[in-house]
């Protein structure tokens, strides 16, 4: 009836995980709770969890991702105190078998349920703006992508209270993970819980190739694209063209733990680093699908606040193609000691060194664009000075890796781990945290309080360097990555600093939660008005912010390309109009939500091996999906009247702020 | 500057209006793109069995296994509906909504041969000893077809629900859209089976 399940699952005997969910259950209970108690489930569901609008189907992502920052950030500092503490004789006070779920469940967390959802929500709520559109081209796909990532995310959360995880490191790599190896449940949350994130990624990807290049405002070229939507193109791209080789990789996985199939076992002609091909085949892409959005957002800031065009917007375009394309053909990389021969090595080797001119392009031209810009140094624009300096430092020591002899010296040393933290958060977290300080007043109507934002940054600029210029020197020394315990007493005093670097960082994050807090508390103050708080350059500031449900009254016409800044320059914004078209709507749908449900329902039967559940819940999902297509009844139109209303409402405070503000220094004074 | 301002919106409210029309090429556009992760999970199989196929560990290679007659019906029948299929889309286009249900029902009939044959080769194997836990060759090759006979039946069972629609509503414009992206699905699944045919069978035997 329950297949493997039973109450033994719960680690009653693990006071940490019980604690954890003790705290979980109490936090929930109380949120649950304080919903019921203001009466506000029907408006969540009609108007959040049903809706097809991207803006809010992207601030969901993006809450999401937060929420399991939080929840990597907490597995990081277990490790950094686990490796403080646990020195020669010393035992730390995670044991191996929870430490290792403990690595494993921050890398897929940090990649799969924080940076994909926050870079995916950062092209929802930015991209339609951005090309003057209303809405993606399949609303209703865009919801279902949320949810089955959502779903992603309850099943890689209960792992840690029934059951247990992967403790097999992020990627878990064969044969560990086969079930000679790895006979619980762990890998088997981690297979699920990925192919139904995964699947949303796939989806959502489509949905905005098609949007990108289908859905552009009249007059919008390719090449007057925002360089935003320029790196969200070629990102989605990216997506489309690995996230299946992930599907297959870890379908053959399952294969193997499921049904008895040797694609990677060690007996029978398995091939156990066919999956290390495959795997990276998608994993280095990824790394690529990650960044690239950021650096379109850095781009955009850094245009915004530099008041001038951005420098070398081509050559940007073509950077980002070029890295788009390279970025499949250095995946080897990752396994030099594989032992693929001197002409492999050397061939990717020089792949990735290749695949580091671009990325030296885009940092010319940043650095182009403030040249004789008046910077206005606001909260996003430390993000990208500090972006500008930590990714290269990082993309620095990336190419010394690159250099295969080196490689076989550093391959899975701490140094290794420094290097990608290095790029990782210096380029993706620095990068989707600039864009949340930028973005926010598009999304809420007010702007991120400044002070918090500003402490917030350079608790991160430091505690980053403390926390891993001291896993450089480690790796130099020779200490590997994933060490539950080491005996080389040398080694703590640095691992010492960087568990105080891991306390700064987490200053960091809880002063971005302050300033949440604070500027929610003290919106009022920080309204922006007029919809282009910054003084901004491309459309999504031509509308007002928070934008109406269906972003232009008028689908505006783009002749070149910062398009809004000519309009102020020209005085020819903020124009009303003589009469308004009716709108063409999607309407809500909750299909998304229940196919969600049946997913993880799903997932959790397949890792319990609860065979009914798993048949009901993949008939759930068919059915719910064929159910939709029956539904005739998916979409509406806005009356121009009711839009002429809005806007009417809209129009009124900008049409005031437009006679008198210069366009050049408009938005919010130098800080 | 107004009046230029005021005819560009002019145009912009017309085009605007035209977008009500979605002629599902969107749609189509999108499917296109789908197909083509679909077709990069098959080419990952691929590559995955072109590792594998020699590594039999003492097991029954494809010489020994497979029957090219017996695979050479199965493809015929897949050939064939696509044909039939084909038929049912040159009617949609005339606008005989009971011969794109007949054709549909016919397309469906060898469609279902199809997977029957193919179930029944899998089980002769597996009775064989031949079964998928034989040797990391007899996983690739059954993930490899069995992926194929899944993406077979997801097409039945849209078939099914395609036939029923045509019933209840006709050829609407969402019929259509939606016969125009399972046609792309149907087809690509017989390019798909060339090339299980080609590299998995013929080259197996031969």
């Amino acid at each position: 009836m329950f297949g493997k399940l039973s109450l033994s699952a719960i680690p009653f005997h693990e006071p940490i995980i019980m604690g954890t969910l003790l705290m979980v259950s109490l936090a929930g209970a109380a949120l649950l709770g304080w919903v019921t108690y203001q009466r506000k489930w029907g408006y969540l569901w009609s108007e959040w969890f049903t809706t097809v609008d991207h803006k809010r189907i992207g601030v969901m992502y993006i809450i999401m991702a937060l929420l399991m920052l939080l929840r990597g950030f907490a597995d990081a500092i277990m490790m950094r105190g686990q490796q403080a503490m646990a020195s020669a004789d010393a035992a730390g006070y995670l044991p191996p078998h929870h430490y290792d779920q403990i690595f494993t469940a921050h890398g897929d967390i940090m990649i799969f349920f924080m940076a994909m959802p926050f870079i995916t929500g950062l092209m929802n709520l930015v991209v339609p703006l951005q090309i003057g559109a209303r809405d993606v081209a399949y609303p209703f796909l865009n919801s279902l992508s949320y949810w089955l990532t959502a779903s992603g995310v309850v099943l890689i959360m209960v792992s840690m209270f029934v059951g247990d995880f992967a403790a097999t490191g992020w990627l878990a790599y064969p044969p560990l993970s086969e079930l000679k190896f790895s006979p619980t449940v762990g890998v088997d949350y981690y297979i699920w819980s990925l192919q139904l994130s995964g699947l949303g990624t796939t989806l959502s990807g489509i949905n905005f190739i098609v949007t990108i290049l289908r859905m552009r405002t009249p007059g919008m070229t390719l090449m007057k694209m925002p360089v935003f939507t320029w790196t969200a193109l070629v990102t989605n791209i990216l997506i489309v063209a690995a996230f299946p080789v992930l599907t297959v990789t870890l379908a053959l996985l399952a294969a193997d733990r499921y049904l008895d199939m040797h694609f990677f076992t060690n007996e029978l002609g398995g091939n156990a680093m066919m999956y290390v091909n495959l795997i990276w085949i998608w994993g280095h892409p990824e790394v690529y699908i990650l960044v690239l959005p950021c650096f379109g957002a850095f781009s955009e800031i850094i245009a915004t606040f530099s008041g001038k065009p951005l420098f070398g917007y081509k050559s940007m375009v073509y950077a980002t193609a070029g890295i788009g394309i390279l970025s499949f053909l250095v995946w080897l990389h990752h396994f030099f000691t594989m032992g693929s021969g001197a002409d492999v090595n050397a061939f990717f080797g020089i792949m990735t060194m290749i695949i580091s001119v671009p990325t030296g392009v885009k940092l010319f031209n940043w650095l182009f664009t403030m040249y004789r810009g008046r910077v206005r140094l606001t909260v996003p624009v430390l993000w990208t000075i500090g972006f500008m300096v930590t990714f290269t430092v990082g993309g620095m020591t990336g190419v010394l890796l690159a250099v295969p002899g080196a490689d076989f010296v550093l391959h899975n040393s701490v140094f290794l781990i420094a290097h990608f933290h290095n790029v990782i958060i210096g380029g993706v977290v620095f990068g989707c945290l600039a864009a949340m300080n930028y973005w926010f007043p598009k999304a809420f109507g007010f702007k991120l309080e400044e002070r918090f934002g500003k402490y917030s940054f350079w608790c991160w600029l430091v505690g980053f360097y403390v926390a891993f210029v001291p896993l450089y020197i480690l790796g130099l020394k020779g200490m590997t990555r994933r060490m539950n315990h080491y005996v080389n007493p040398e080694w703590q005093p640095y691992l010492v600093v960087a568990l105080i670097g891991a306390v700064i960082i987490m200053a960091g994050i809880g002063f971005t939660l302050l300033q949440i807090v604070v500027s929610v508390r003290n919106r009022a103050e920080n309204r922006d008005l007029t919809g282009d708080p910054w003084g901004g350059r491309t459309l999504e500031w031509s509308t007002s912010s928070p934008p109406p449900f269906y972003n232009f009254a008028v689908l505006p016409h783009v002749e070149e390309l910062d398009q809004f800044w000519a309009d102020k320059e020209h005085k020819r914004a903020y124009k009303r109009q003589a009469r308004y078209a009716d709108i063409h709507m999607p309407r809500n749908t909750g299909v998304g939500v229940f196919m969600g449900a049946f997913g993880t329902a799903m997932g959790f039967a397949l890792v319990w091996h609860i065979w009914w559940l798993a048949a009901a819940g993949l008939l759930g999902m068919v059915g719910s999906f064929i159910a939709r297509a029956y539904d005739t009844d998916v979409d509406y139109y806005v009356s121009g009247a009711e839009v002429e209303k809005i806007e009417r409402a809209r129009l009124v405070p900008s049409q005031k702020l437009v006679d008198h503000v210069d366009p050049a220094s408009a938005g919010q004074k130098v800080a | 500057m107004s009046s230029s301002a005021i005819t560009a919106n002019h145009d912009v409210i017309a085009h605007g209006a035209d977008e009500h029309h979605d002629d599902g090429s969107k749609t189509l556009l999108g499917f296109w793109i789908y197909l083509m992760s679909d077709c990069l999970i098959f080419s990952a199989l691929f590559a995955t069995f072109g590792v594998l196929a020699n590594a039999t560990a003492g097991g029954p290679s494809g010489k020994e296994l497979f029957d090219l007659p017996y695979v050479l019906g199965e493809t015929m029948l897949l050939l064939v509906s696509s044909f039939t299929f084909g038929v049912a889309m040159l009617n949609m286009h005339a606008e005989r909504r009971n011969k794109v249900i007949g054709w549909l029902f016919i397309t469906l009939l060898f469609g279902a041969a199809f997977v029957a044959m193919e179930i029944h080769e899998f089980a002769h194997l597996i009775h064989e000893g031949a079964g998928p836990d034989r040797s990391a060759f007899l996983s690739s090759y059954f993930t490899l077809v069995g992926t194929h006979g899944l993406h077979v039946t997801c097409g039945l069972i849209w078939i099914v629900v395609m036939m029923d629609m045509l019933r209840r509503y006709g050829l609407n414009d969402a019929v259509r859209r939606r016969l125009s992206c399972l046609s792309l699905f149907w087809h690509f699944l017989d390019v798909v089976w060339i090339c299980v045919f080609t590299i998995v069978y013929l080259r197996g035997v031969l």
